[in-house]
């Protein structure tokens, strides 16, 4: 099924005179109303004139995350704050959050962009949706409420957490569809195990995943362990939440709603495009929103786009799922985790020297975090309670600052490796495939 | 009496002891008692050594964390009762809690020994005698 087909199945040519026009009405608004954009225009010697065809995008200065923080909490509005309905926020783990805000007809298009999401993952009028998204300030949750709402199936919001509610209402209310992190859904498929709950005696046929990276491998694994169809979703909150791009029925990537953002792939070292076909950086420009829309948006994720039409129908771009970050930015659990935050904790507690290793891996299908602290002599006690105390409380630091759970490991001194220049703190053994 | 003690934080896995022994070794430094307090991710090796000064700091020069601590040595008769009377008795009336303690057998015939390591010292010297 496909929602929109209008955007959806446009011709090539439409959508690029399209989003021509759309690109073009946006620079010459940010022009006008952002002063950020305006003088990062004219450090690029550009103007909205400068824009003839879709080719010229790449003249347009890049917008990154250090910018949201910069005109932090509301610099880059387009519109006055009277226009805005709604705002929300990201974790803000590394310092000032970066903070979303809609106005109704941003808010229009998200509900519109999630129920084309929705249709594309398979969900109709007739299922149940448990949204298992948090609800608040993340994005998740209210952008898959409201589009499931769209597109008319019932919606349950749960939230995050309690595995055993979560299972109950799958019985109790006949949930068919659940969204929620790839990660979730082992934790309800161990729950399930634990309370003897076969999920195939349930009515679920469908996850729509999303929030942090996965493998196709996991994917197996969570399809073999649940009686579901497990589909990939993307989106950002400088961008507008999830609504980005998703997979079809016939998983060969995710389809860019290229009509509202437009996607380049850049080569991240040099901010060159790239063709289609190559792996680089994904940089996503939004054009129809109106609130705070964002050009040429580097969002450190690594991807590559395909231009090619789907069995589908859909004529959109492309991307395929995203195989990592730029930068060392990890995602844990669907949580934002940063190795400076790791640092700034560790330092905080006296004595303990910042000489860290971050170990991140998947035992179970489950990211794990492992922190190995070095002892050094200042905290280090010939009393054992001494030091179980110290390992606790640099625990219970970390654990409330990354809002996850941490394994701290406490090491001989140097049996963390020294290295030159820029130090390797993060051994994420997800990527590398150890298993 | 009170004596010196040397602490060394050891990560549990094969080759960290034979490492600390080494260090000791080099230096011509004995091992005169000896405790490990373990967990299944590292131990703490406390020890009482012939020179406690040059023994930490070969260790340190080794990599290792170490810690010099002022402990209790108490000698006690090698018969039953002996550890009971002489230290357990006294310190549970004083009130004096026992954070660890390690004991063995003194080279003098007739004579154990123990070191320990209380929440008052001073007072533990005290109720127990010299």
């Amino acid at each position: 099924m496909i929602w929109s087909p209008k955007f959806e199945t446009m011709p090539r040519p439409e959508m690029e005179k399209l989003q021509l026009e759309r690109l073009k009405a946006l620079a010459a608004r940010v022009y006008e109303k952002v002063p950020f954009y305006r003088q990062a225009f004219q450090q690029k010697g550009v103007t909205p004139d400068s824009i003839k065809s879709l080719a010229d995008l790449r003249r347009l200065p890049f917008t990154t995350k250090q910018d949201f923080r910069d005109n932090y909490p509301l610099g880059l509005l387009t519109v006055p704050m009277e226009q805005i309905c709604r705002v929300h926020a990201s974790s803000g783990t590394t310092g000032k959050p970066v903070v979303a805000p809609y106005t109704a007809n941003d808010l229009r298009m998200w509900t519109e962009v999630m129920a084309r999401t929705l249709t594309s993952a398979g969900v109709t009028k007739n299922d149940v949706l448990q949204n298992c998204y948090g609800y608040g300030l993340f994005t998740g949750g209210m952008g898959f409420h409201y589009g499931g709402e769209r597109v008319g199936a019932c919606v349950i919001p749960t939230s995050t957490g309690n595995t055993k509610r979560q299972l109950m209402l799958i019985q109790d209310i006949g949930t068919t569809v659940l969204t929620c992190t790839p990660s979730y859904t082992l934790i309800l498929a161990e729950g399930a195990k634990e309370i003897g709950l076969d999920l195939r005696t349930t009515k679920l046929r469908l996850a729509v995943c999303g929030a942090e990276p996965w493998s196709e491998q996991m994917r197996a694994d969570i399809e073999a362990r649940m009686p579901i169809k497990a589909v990939d979703i993307y989106g950002l909150t400088e961008v507008v939440g999830p609504g980005v791009s998703v997979e079809c029925e016939h998983r060969c990537g995710l389809h860019v709603f290229e009509d509202n953002f437009l996607p380049e792939i850049i080569n991240p070292q040099t901010g060159e495009p790239l063709p289609f076909g190559e792996k680089g950086e994904l940089v996503l420009t939004t054009l129809t929103k109106e609130g705070q829309p964002v050009i040429r948006f580097r969002t450190k994720d690594i991807t590559t786009l395909h231009a090619e039409p789907c069995k589908c129908g859909r004529t959109l771009v492309r991307m395929d799922k995203v195989t990592g970050r730029t930068d060392d930015m990890l995602k844990i659990r669907g949580v934002n985790v940063f190795p400076s935050q790791i640092e700034s904790v560790l330092l905080q507690v006296e004595g303990v020297e910042p000489q860290y290793l971050i170990i991140v891996d998947r035992a179970r299908n489950l990211d794990d975090l492992e922190v190995w602290v070095e002892v050094s002599e200042d905290v280090f006690s010939d009393e054992m309670k001494k030091m179980e105390a110290l390992k606790k409380k640099v625990t219970d630091e970390l654990e409330s600052t990354l809002g996850i759970g941490v394994k701290v490991k406490l090491v001989e001194p140097k049996s963390i490796a020294r290295t030159e220049g820029k130090a390797k703190r993060v051994m994420d053994r997800r990527e590398m495939g150890l298993k | 009496m009170k004596i010196k003690q040397v602490s060394c934080f050891v990560e549990n896995q094969p080759g960290r002891l034979e490492s600390a022994l080494e260090a000791l070794k080099a230096e011509k430094i004995n091992i005169r008692a000896l405790c490990v307090a373990e967990t299944s991710e590292f131990g703490i090796m406390r020890m009482v050594l012939s020179d406690s000064a040059k023994g930490a700091e070969a260790l340190r020069k080794a990599g290792f964390t170490v810690k010099e601590t002022v402990v209790l040595q108490k000698d006690m008769p090698d018969q039953p009762g002996g550890l009971l009377d002489t230290v357990a008795k006294p310190l549970a009336r004083a009130g004096i809690n026992l954070e660890y303690f390690y004991a063995f057998i003194d080279p003098t015939p007739g004579t154990a020994s123990i070191v320990l390591k209380v929440s008052d010292p001073d007072k533990a010297e005290k109720v127990m005698g010299q």
